[in-house]
């Protein structure tokens, strides 16, 4: 492993835009390139506001506390910077734009990549696209389908993985990836993710769920454990069968009483 | 006259084809409009003694309708009438070649692309300039099928009995105020023929273009498609910014004999101080389709509402129509449908976008008269907000006398979301590209039927209005 982290999370305190109270309440959390990290907690534990605030959502405020990057702090970027700095969230409820093609809107995401004289190239797009859609087994007519736009559940999250696919992104965030999909929907999404890995072990991930039975077909390096804004626990595989068989209900009484 | 003052202030959000070239007119009228003026464009058209008599009537009645008190705003309209010009007549003789076409003119057209245009096989191209067809070409095959793309004035010229017999029996004079005044001075536009059974894979493309100072335009374009005949036509507006209001009043009128087929695609991307009332109807005989494709951008004001007469017994009438109205803009827009005969269809999609302080109305009339038994009519009129200041209004009007008939009608109004804002910003696209995303999303039913170099147009034309769209 790499000495430098290509995500340090140090004291993060965070609470929705207009309001009062903090749901990130001091998280520490550190990802060397290449690893897979889990999360699990709670309902409520602020697992997908971590996720947002990692994103650059504008509806969530930053009150304490550093995110840094690959070396540079994120907290002034707006969400298209993250993005373009190579920051990837895989949504748990991806937005519907009808109209717009998946194929469209991959480019338009590749040419926000660009430089303003330079173009994607149409042809180049059509065989990257195409390559990308074998690897994952998807049909080349999904490409062609308006972004999720009258999808079911399990469309939806492999539309993340194929714009995962095409993006490349240094650091995914997967926010409850699993929620709503069947047996065999999960399992293609996690093949997805896993031949992704497989083909680029640099590229890190942050899964997030309430779930272990994600983590049967995605293997995480370290599983944290997050309750109440914050992580009480770190550790490998075993933390995450622990908690599938004692569950969440001993952290957050031990939450209660302060260490 | 005043200088021409280009409007201080404007990025590519304002008007891209802001150029203003030199004028060259030989002549043209004085300001205002009254008997001698109309006299003075006939007399300079060399028209028949009927049609100086025609618009002498179509004065009378204009002068004595009121104006409008629905639609848009149009109390400035007055004082702004007796101020443009009425006629303007750049040159005195048609041009066949584009050699023949004078510099000036020319780097106008090049500014709007037209030699590309042509030369990629978008033949038969007929350009206005101000008030005359200047530039006009037409496919020699076209002629030995005897298909006829003309000015309206050499239309008149070569054939009368064609044009008499046509001319102003789809809109009336006394249609509605701004008919009768287009009725009184028109000038310009195109006369198309299209015989019997004749099919024209190549679209016929007319591109107009105003480019004098407080001159009104007022196109008059009347098109015969003879039985069992196929076409279309597509005609682009583009205007200069000036800093006086403008004033654009075409009439068109489209004639489908039975079993025809019949497109009339519209982009009209006029400048910001525009005033844009037109009337265009076409009358449907059996079995003959018509289509009307209208884009509208730019303007101050812009009432226009494509219309199907469905008079022949299963006649089909669509109108698909988007608007775009920008900051201190209202597009006043829709379509009328009217059912006449038995087992007419008709189907109207309106989709509109409302920027900054822009309004768009949707205004749409479906009326099925008693006796046109399982006429079928669906109307959808979808209109997006871009910014919480942008206002939508829809005023459909339906009436059906008809028991046996079938209408439907679905609006919605969505609001550009914050979700969907995010989820295309964490694809790294910035707001205003995220925007525009949506925004060609939402227009896509409509795009995807353009010819493509207008598609492509349309969706640049929209980027270029998201500038400045965010904050």
């Amino acid at each position: 492993m790499s000495d430098t982290p290509i995500l340090t999370i140090t004291g993060l305190r965070a609470k929705v835009a207009d309001e009062d109270i903090d749901i990130l309440t001091g998280l520490d959390l550190t990802l060397q390139p290449g690893e897979i990290h889990a999360i699990m907690g709670p309902n409520g534990s602020g697992k997908s506001t971590l996720a947002k605030v990692l994103a650059g959502h504008p509806d969530y405020e930053v009150t304490a506390g550093e995110i840094v990057f690959q070396g540079t702090s994120i907290h002034d970027l707006e969400p298209d910077e993250r993005a373009r700095a190579g920051v990837f969230l895989a949504f748990q409820y991806p937005a519907e734009v009808p109209g717009v093609s998946i194929a469209n809107f991959l480019r338009a995401a590749l040419q926000a990549r660009l430089e303003k004289d330079e173009e994607v190239d149409l042809f180049d797009f059509q065989d990257l696209l195409l390559e990308r859609m074998e690897l994952l087994d998807m049909d080349p007519s999904f490409a062609e389908r308006p972004v999720n736009d009258g999808f079911s559940g399990g469309e939806k999250k492999r539309n993340e993985i194929l714009q995962m696919a095409v993006l490349r992104p240094a650091l995914a965030l997967m926010d409850e990836t699993d929620s709503g999909l069947d047996i065999d929907a999960l399992q293609i999404v996690a093949h997805g993710v896993n031949t992704l890995r497989a083909e680029n072990p640099e590229m890190t991930i942050l899964l997030i769920t309430h779930y272990q039975r994600l983590l049967n077909y995605i293997k995480p390096d370290v599983v944290h454990v997050m309750v109440n804004g914050r992580i009480v626990r770190s550790g490998g595989p075993e933390v995450a069968l622990e908690l599938e068989e004692q569950g969440y209900a001993d952290w957050k009484t031990q939450e209660v009483v302060p260490a | 006259m005043p200088e021409n003052e280009l409007v201080e202030g404007f990025g590519l959000d304002e008007y891209q084809y802001g150029f203003v070239d030199e004028e060259a007119h030989v002549f043209r009228t004085r300001p205002g409009l009254d008997e001698d003026i109309v006299r003075q464009i006939s007399k300079h058209k060399d028209e028949p003694e009927w049609m100086l008599e025609f618009r002498l009537k179509a004065l009378k009645i204009y002068e004595s309708k009121p104006m409008p008190n629905w639609g848009g705003n149009l109390s400035d309209l007055e004082a702004t009438l007796d101020e443009i010009y009425f006629y303007v007549k750049p040159q005195d003789q048609m041009e066949r070649s584009w050699d023949d076409v004078p510099d000036n003119i020319k780097n106008t057209f090049e500014k709007l692309g037209i030699p590309e245009a042509e030369q990629k096989l978008l033949a038969g191209v007929g350009a206005q300039y101000e008030s005359e067809m200047v530039y006009h070409s037409l496919k020699e095959e076209w002629s030995s099928k005897g298909v006829i793309f003309d000015s309206i004035e050499d239309g008149l010229k070569n054939h009368p009995e064609l044009f008499r017999e046509h001319f102003a029996t789809v809109v009336p004079t006394a249609d509605n105020k701004f008919a009768a005044l287009n009725s009184a001075v028109w000038s310009g536009g195109s006369f198309v023929y299209i015989p019997k059974g004749v099919e024209l894979e190549t679209p016929l493309q007319a591109y107009f273009r105003v480019n004098q100072e407080r001159m009104g335009q007022f196109e008059r374009t009347l098109i015969i498609l003879d039985e069992g005949a196929h076409a279309h036509y597509i005609e682009g507006c583009t205007a200069p910014v000036y800093s006086t209001d403008s004033f654009h009043s075409g009439v068109i009128e489209i004639i489908l004999k039975q079993d025809s087929r019949f497109r009339y695609t519209t982009i009209q991307n006029w400048s910001n101080n525009m005033y844009n009332l037109v009337t265009q109807r076409a009358v449907v005989e059996q079995n003959a389709t018509m289509e009307w494709l209208d884009g509208n951008l730019g303007s101050k004001l812009t009432m226009k509402y494509p219309s199907c007469y469905l008079v022949g017994e299963g006649a089909h009438g669509e109108i698909m129509s988007i608007a775009y109205a920008s900051d201190g803009q209202h597009q006043d827009t829709g379509g009328k449908v009217v059912h006449v005969a038995p087992n007419t269809t008709s189907s109207i999609i309106s989709k509109s976008i409302s920027k900054g302080s822009g309004r768009s109305s949707y205004r749409g009339l479906c009326k099925v008269y008693e006796g046109a038994t399982n006429a079928r009519s669906n109307v959808e009129c979808d209109a997006l907000l871009i910014n919480e200041t942008s206002r939508t209004d829809t005023y459909p009007y339906i009436e059906i006398e008809e028991k046996s008939a079938s209408v439907g009608h679905e609006a919605t109004v969505s609001k550009v979301g914050d979700a969907q804002l995010f989820y295309l910003m964490s694809r790294g696209l910035s707001q205003e590209e995220a925007m525009a995303l949506i925004v060609r999303g939402f227009i896509e039913p409509i795009a995807k039927e353009l010819p493509l170099e207008y598609a492509v147009e349309l969706n640049r034309l929209i980027e270029l209005e998201m500038e400045g769209s965010v904050g």
